[in-house]
């Protein structure tokens, strides 16, 4: 699965559209963890825990996405975006979209 | 004097935090701008474009989407500083960097990821900001943010 997010897979031919392909996931951490992010909210820096926490989150949305993707019959995805929004206190959406083509 | 001590304990404890933030906040701040100003030297030789490009047939061997984010906290003191500004206007300073820091971080760690992949640029780079954590849905005062750079890194084929 080739995964891009420009309009085309650069060296290669678009030969099938399949249409739009999504993948979201919604994650909470654990009370630990946002113990330890209260904690760096008074002496700032970067919160790891977030951080890993989302990029895992990313790629299973990227992965549910691409699974669709397969399930169409496509061989890529184009054009992808990702969106993050905050649902509730403590948990987070990730959202990645793009459409599904056939690439020679 | 202990009875003056208790009943003064939560401006005690205010401060406390207040100066506490403002210590390790900046000393934080520095360190991390230091780090990233020398990790964009290290990667200067990358280029990453937000345009689209076009290649010539034969020179592309693959093309991966490539991400990178981070999520950064202001400390207790800059906090304090935002809302204070609230009241009189103005550039918010303390979120600016926050911000900075944050996407600069972002395209950092994406393009660090490129790299370790072989690629000899990054096309369409997109950047996404996100505010995270418990004051998320509080429009008065920010928490944490997350910044996403992701954009496709372009393989050549070896000459």
């Amino acid at each position: 699965m080739i995964l891009t997010n420009v309009n085309s897979v650069p060296g290669k031919k678009i030969v099938e559209h399949f249409g739009i392909v999504q993948g979201s996931t919604v994650r909470a951490k654990h009370v630990g963890r946002d113990f330890m992010a209260g904690l760096k909210n008074l002496i700032g820096g970067e919160l790891k825990g977030y951080t890993e926490l989302l990029q895992e989150s990313r790629e299973e949305a990227t992965n549910r996405m691409a699974e669709q993707a397969e399930q169409m019959g496509a061989n890529a995805v184009v054009n992808i975006r990702y969106a993050t929004s905050s649902v509730a206190q403590g948990a987070a959406e990730l959202f990645a979209y793009g459409t599904a083509v056939r690439v020679e | 004097m202990a009875d003056l001590i208790l009943q003064s304990l939560d401006l005690i404890i205010f401060l406390s935090l207040v100066i506490l933030g403002y210590i390790s906040g900046s000393m934080a701040e520095k360190k991390h701008y230091r780090s990233i100003i020398q990790r964009e030297k290290e990667l200067l030789k990358l280029p990453v474009l937000t345009a689209e490009g076009s290649f010539r047939a034969g020179l592309v061997k693959e093309s991966v989407l490539v991400t990178g984010s981070a999520v950064i906290s202001i400390d207790y003191f800059k906090r304090l500083m935002a809302v204070l500004r609230n009241l009189f206007g103005g550039r918010v300073k303390a979120y600016e960097s926050l911000l900075d820091r944050a996407r600069r971080e972002a395209i950092l760690r994406m393009k660090a990821e490129a790299k370790s992949r072989g690629a000899a640029i990054v096309v369409n780079m997109r950047l996404e900001t996100a505010a995270i954590g418990k004051n998320a849905d509080r429009k008065r005062q920010l928490g944490s943010v997350e910044a996403v750079a992701y954009g496709t890194a372009v393989i050549y084929n070896p000459r």
